[in-house]
Parts: C-alpha cells; sequence; structure tokens
C-alpha cells in the first residue's frame, strides 16, 4: 500500500448524504477484472449526460474550479451500500487522495483505508462548514495531514480527527495489511490445530461434494 | 440482584470469542475464517494481488467460487454475457482451478447466488464466521453464524490468511413482537422495520433480530430478513439458532453423524438474559400492511395503501433533501399513491427473495391468469436447486403460461450488471433490496416489495396489493 501523510489540493463540495456505491461507480464499470482505468467511471450517472461522455455541467466535479480536486468533502453515509472496492480504485484513479465526511459506509471505509485512501470522519459541523465555504468563497484549498491529524479548511480553519491509531500508523508507514498478519502465521497454525478438534465439523467438506 | 449464574454474554460475544484466534489489544482480534464465498464480481483482482505478491491461498478447502453477477440467465446459456463479462467468469474459474478450490460453475446444478447456495448446500453452519466480497453476505447469519461483506483488498486477505483483523464491531438488538397479518411476509416486516428504525440505524455494527416474530420464521423467510439488514447499515445481522435452523442444517447437509454433537453445541449460541447492547429497537408488527418503497433508499417505503408522505419539515434538511431528490429521481409527488400507479417491469429474485417459498407465494397469486399487457415479467430463481424444484412442483409451468419469463439462476436485474436491465424511466416492482438510483439500469425506478405484491402487481399491470388478488 502506498503510504500517505500529507495532501494539500482543492476541495470539492458533495454535500449530498447517503451517496451510495452504486453512485460513486455505476455497474457497468464493475465489468472488469483490473483495478486501473476506473477514474472515468466515478459517478458517471451524474457527471455525463449521456453514453458519449458529455459532461452535465451542473455536477459539481465538473465545474472549471473544481477541475483536478484532491479533496472531496461529502455528506455523511458516504459510500453506503455495495462492497464494490471499485468505489475507492475509481476515487484514486481521478485523483482524489482523501475523502472527508461525518460518516461512512462501513465496507467503504475500510475499503479506502487499505487502499491508502484516508476517509477521515469530522463532526456534522465542521463538515457543514468546509461544504459552505467551498460552495461560497473562490479559495477552494485545503491540507489533510495525517501526521497532525488535522484538517484545514479552505479559510485556515484547523480540525482535528480521531482515527484509529492502528489504521492512522498503517497508512503512514503504507503497512501492507497481509504481510502484517502473516507475522502472526504460528497463532494462526495453532487455532486451526485445536480447531479440527474442538470443531471437527466446521473442516468437514459438505456430503455432496 | 443479579444471580452470579446470570449470562450476560451477548450471541455475537458468543461467537466473536469462539472465532478469536488472538487479542490484539485496543478492541482489535485477529478472527478465523471458516468459511470464505467468492463470486465473479469482486474477486479477480484479489488473485492478480496475490500472483504478484507470489503468495498462495492459506486454506483451498474453505473457500467456495460460485459465478453469480455477471451471469447470462437465458435458458441455455454458457459463459456469454454482456460485453467483458465472459472475462470475468474465465477468471473466476480459473482462479478456483489453479488454487484448488470449490467451484459451482455455469450449468453445475448447485450454481446460483452466492448467498442462497452457501445455505442451501449445507456450506454455512450456525456458530461460523462467514465471509463474501458482498454487502449482502448478512443474510447467512439468519443461520445463527457471524457473516458479513469485505471488500476485495480483504478478499485478498482472507485467501492469503484466511483471518481478517477486525475491530469488535457495536452491537445492537431489535425484539420484533406482534402477528403479521395475511399477506405481508418477511419482505414487507424487513422493509417495515428499515423504515422504523432509519437506514442508518444499525452504523455498520451487528444487528441482532429477536422476539417471538422473528422466532416464529421459516428459515427462509429469516434469510429474507437478514439480507436486508444491510440496508440498516448493518455489517452483520443474526438470529439465535433454534430448532427451526436445525432442522434446515440437517435437510441440507443430509444428516452427518456429528450433526448431534454439533447441535449440541449450538443451543449455546444466544443471547444470555442479561446481555446489554450498544441500543435496542422494538418493532411491533401486528398492524404492518405490505410495504412498498417509493424513493430510492429503502426506508423511503410505505404501506401498499398509503399516500406517499408529505416532505420531511425544513428542520430536518438532510431527509428532506433526500425525499426531494428521490421523489424527483421517481417521478413521483407527495401525497400521491403508489397503488394503481402503471409499471413497466416486475422482477422476481435477487438473494432476498428467489428461493422455493417466495416463488410458491408468487404462483400462488399468478396461478390461472395473465401478465398484464405491456408488462415484462421476469422470476429468476435464487439457484439451479430452486430452479430444479420449482420445475418439480410444477411451478415455471404457472409462470409460463400466465406469460412470465422463466429464467436460469443468478443475480439477474437486481443489479443491472448483465443483460437483464430496467430502461430510464421505466417502473419495476422488484423483489429484490435495493431500489438506489442507477441500480437496475441507468434512470430505472425501482418499488422494492414483496414476491406476493410482485405477482399481483405484474397481473394488475399496476401497482397492486396482493391481498386484494385472491391466491389459488
Ligand atoms: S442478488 Fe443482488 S443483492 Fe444479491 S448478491 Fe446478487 S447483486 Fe447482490
Amino acid at each position: 500500500m502506498k503510504a500517505f501523510r500529507k495532501v494539500t489540493g482543492t476541495g470539492v463540495p458533495l454535500g449530498r448524504s447517503d451517496i451510495d456505491t452504486d453512485a460513486i461507480i455505476p455497474q457497468q464499470w464493475l465489468i472488469t477484472t483490473s483495478r486501473e482505468g476506473l477514474g472515468k467511471g466515478l459517478f458517471s450517472n451524474w457527471r455525463y449526460r449521456d453514453d458519449a461522455f458529455t459532461p452535465d455541467h451542473g455536477f459539481v466535479l465538473n465545474e472549471p474550479r473544481f477541475a483536478r480536486a484532491k479533496i472531496l468533502v461529502a455528506g455523511p453515509n458516504y459510500g453506503c451500500g455495495s462492497s464494490r472496492e471499485h468505489a475507492v480504485w475509481a476515487h484514486l484513479d481521478f485523483g482524489i487522495e482523501a475523502i472527508i465526511a461525518e460518516s461512512f459506509g462501513p465496507i467503504f471505509r475500510d475499503n479506502a483505508l487499505r487502499n491508502g485512501l484516508p476517509a477521515i470522519t469530522l463532526d456534522g459541523a465542521a463538515v457543514s462548514q468546509v461544504l459552505a465555504q467551498l460552495a461560497a468563497l473562490p479559495a477552494n484549498r485545503m491540507t489533510v495531514d495525517l501526521e497532525r491529524a488535522e484538517v484545514t479548511g479552505p479559510d485556515g480553519t484547523a480540525y482535528r480527527f480521531t482515527m484509529d491509531e492502528e489504521r492512522r500508523r498503517a497508512l503512514l508507514d503504507g503497512i501492507d495489511d497481509i504481510s502484517a498478519t502473516l507475522a502472526h502465521a504460528p497463532d494462526i497454525d495453532a487455532f486451526h490445530s485445536a480447531d479440527r478438534i474442538r470443531n471437527p465439523y466446521y473442516w468437514v467438506q459438505p456430503p455432496r461434494d | 440482584m443479579t444471580p452470579i449464574t446470570a449470562d450476560a454474554t451477548s450471541l455475537f460475544d458468543k461467537l466473536w470469542q469462539a472465532r478469536l484466534i488472538k487479542d490484539l489489544g485496543d478492541d482489535r482480534g485477529l478472527i478465523h475464517i471458516d468459511r470464505h464465498l467468492l463470486h465473479d464480481l469482486s474477486s479477480p483482482q484479489a488473485f492478480a494481488g496475490l500472483r504478484q505478491a507470489g503468495r498462495p491461498v492459506r486454506t483451498p478447502a474453505l473457500q467456495v467460487a460460485v459465478p453469480d453477477h455477471i451471469v447470462d440467465t437465458m435458458p441455455g446459456r454458457g459463459d456469454a454475457t454482456v460485453r467483458g463479462g465472459a472475462d470475468m467468469i474465465v477468471a473466476l474459474r480459473r482462479n478456483a482451478v489453479e488454487n484448488g478450490l470449490r467451484l459451482f460453475d455455469i450449468g453445475d446444478p448447485r450454481q446460483g447466488i452466492v448467498h442462497v447456495v452457501a445455505a442451501e448446500q449445507g456450506i454455512v453452519l450456525p456458530g461460523m464466521t462467514v465471509v463474501c466480497g458482498d454487502s449482502h453476505t448478512c443474510t447467512l447469519g439468519a443461520l445463527g453464524c457471524w457473516a458479513f461483506g469485505i471488500g476485495t483488498s480483504e478478499v485478498e486477505h482472507v485467501l492469503a490468511t484466511q483471518t481478517l483483523v477486525i475491530r469488535k464491531p457495536s452491537s445492537m438488538r431489535i425484539r420484533v413482537e406482534g402477528r403479521r397479518g395475511a399477506g405481508v411476509t418477511a419482505k414487507d416486516l424487513a422493509l417495515g422495520i428499515i423504515r422504523a428504525i432509519g437506514i442508518n440505524a444499525a452504523k455498520g455494527g451487528v444487528l441482532e433480530y429477536a422476539g417471538p416474530a422473528v422466532t416464529a420464521l421459516s428459515m427462509e423467510e429469516r434469510f429474507t430478513l437478514c439480507n436486508m439488514g444491510i440496508e440498516a447499515s448493518a455489517r452483520s445481522a443474526i438470529i439465535a439458532p433454534d430448532e427451526t435452523t436445525f432442522a434446515y442444517v440437517r435437510d441440507h447437509c443430509g444428516s452427518p453423524e456429528w450433526l448431534p454433537v454439533a447441535t449440541e453445541a449450538w443451543t449455546m449460541l444466544r443471547s444470555g438474559p442479561q446481555a446489554s447492547f450498544d441500543r435496542e429497537f422494538h418493532f411491533n408488527c401486528t398492524d404492518l400492511a405490505p410495504q412498498i418503497s417509493w424513493g430510492t433508499n429503502p426506508g423511503q417505503t410505505i404501506g401498499i395503501g398509503d399516500a406517499i408522505p408529505p416532505l420531511p419539515e425544513p428542520s430536518a434538511p438532510r431527509e428532506r433533501a433526500s425525499a426531494e431528490r428521490a421523489l424527483a429521481y421517481m417521478g413521483l409527488a407527495p401525497g400521491q399513491r403508489l397503488e394503481g400507479l402503471p409499471i413497466a417491469k416486475v422482477f422476481i429474485g435477487s438473494c432476498t427473495n428467489s428461493r422455493i417459498s417466495d416463488l410458491a407465494a408468487a404462483a400462488r397469486i399468478v396461478r390461472g391468469r395473465h401478465v398484464a399487457p405491456g408488462v415484462r415479467a421476469l422470476v429468476v430463481p435464487g439457484s439451479s436447486r430452486v430452479k430444479a424444484e420449482a420445475e418439480h412442483l410444477g411451478l415455471d409451468r404457472i409462470f409460463i403460461d400466465a406469460g412470465f419469463e422463466w429464467r436460469e439462476s443468478g443475480c439477474s436485474m437486481c443489479v443491472g450488471m448483465n443483460a437483464d436491465r430496467v430502461a430510464a424511466g421505466e417502473r419495476c416492482v422488484s423483489t429484490s433490496n435495493r431500489n438506489f438510483e442507477g441500480r437496475q439500469g441507468p434512470g430505472a425506478r425501482t418499488h422494492l416489495a414483496s414476491p406476493a405484491t410482485a405477482a399481483a402487481s405484474a397481473i394488475a399491470g399496476h401497482i397492486a396489493d396482493c391481498r386484494q388478488v385472491a391466491g389459488r
């Protein structure tokens, strides 16, 4: 996993609540065996007016002042619904490096953190303030600093955030979860041996096979 | 005073404890995974990651793979499906064969929607941890196991280690009381509960369904109820195993010699009388009517005879904005009734409502009647086994004679990733679980309902109350 320390760049406001992963990356984009190239599909039902990818200028990501946004600020329950990790890959491929919301769909949040994309929760008042500023002010530069656990809004206000310490460290160091777990291989082996005796029926194949 | 013998552990606590390999501190645990289910959509990138890192699948015997999302559902199908889809089916097959995983391929009598298949093939048992790269894995918690959806990175992690590192989730319980009226199904119960507690109620935690109205449900009805748990944001839903569960396991495992011992152990899997939860809900289903959704999330639901509620007050801006947007997308207005609204499509299927009892309930309404002109109606069994059983009972003839399409098993029109889609602006009564914008195809207008409501609506040509169409 790529390490994440800090990003400064354009913030884009997407204040709707309950944006589900079907909206983030509609199903036709999932027909692939690769993780690459999904940025084009990000919010495609909202970004484009037709199948020829004509941009819908009413959609915030198409506004010139939010072009090349790096930080997405969203309404509560962002990424609810389907577990498709393509939703995370699409953000990264598009160029989004951090997402801020009051809350996230649990699977989306896990997926994001495992891909080096910090999904940061701030309280509702802070998110509303940032959303309002992004919509109103000409300034839209923001910073997400994971080392200091701090978001800086467009007007320079700093907001502290919390994240599981273990997840924060993993992001900062770009730790590969699988290697970390494989360090526990002896414990896993011991559990398996004991469980074969304790719960043998969990280890037999279903009879129809 | 609480007697010292009082059991204060919840069902979920027991599952956590039993499958915990190692406490990692800070509320995190290394959890053993008993069953890992794989399908065509979420697994190819995970296997690619393993190959790239040169890692083997640690415990092939605990994995089962089945293609379901992308597959074509036309009779006589092969790998061919929507553009690019065959590659995903081929990738699943190759990954399963190369790594020695069990595979229920297209053409295998065990193929079907992963959550339907895992239960009916006896692959999942009470007390297990079960994961799958699919959010509706919560369905299987109906068997009294801890089942939850994961992303592709976690799929790779499970393949490589047979474990996950998990922060202990919050736990919630809903007690359901009362007696359901005629024509009110488990699907109506699921929708009614989500409407009452809200789509964020469970906050990513584990939701235990309990109470007399839950105990009274058949096993298939319990799957329907738990399936919709994720729509109330429960990553897992669970029901304590009881005689109904044990009878189901017996029927689907073929009475192996270990069953009595296992059953004895499983009777301990229940929340103690003193167990506490982060949040408790209550729901009484006595006055519940058949439900139908009007909006673009499953909580935007009403009783079949009701009018769409007025917009929420401006003091609730989030709900108000969401309702306004949903109504615009659905082409509806506050105060409007859904009953009588013309429809273009009806879909009976999905991991929510595609089991034999669902098809039988729909067939009782359809028998001797005909799908209304202008309506296209599909019945897609949840598995090839369900299909065979339905054909044995003659349900296929009832549907076909009535003008329904009778398909091969798969996710079909639930997700619009295969050839089965709802066109932009078309209205569909669907027995699936998500009415999100674009879920059944870009611009599709989905109304979630039970198989009985879907069948009655197909016959009427508009949204209809199944209680007014007598079953035959
Ligand atoms: S039927 Fe629908 S909800 Fe169920 S697994 Fe398939 S796509 Fe997902």
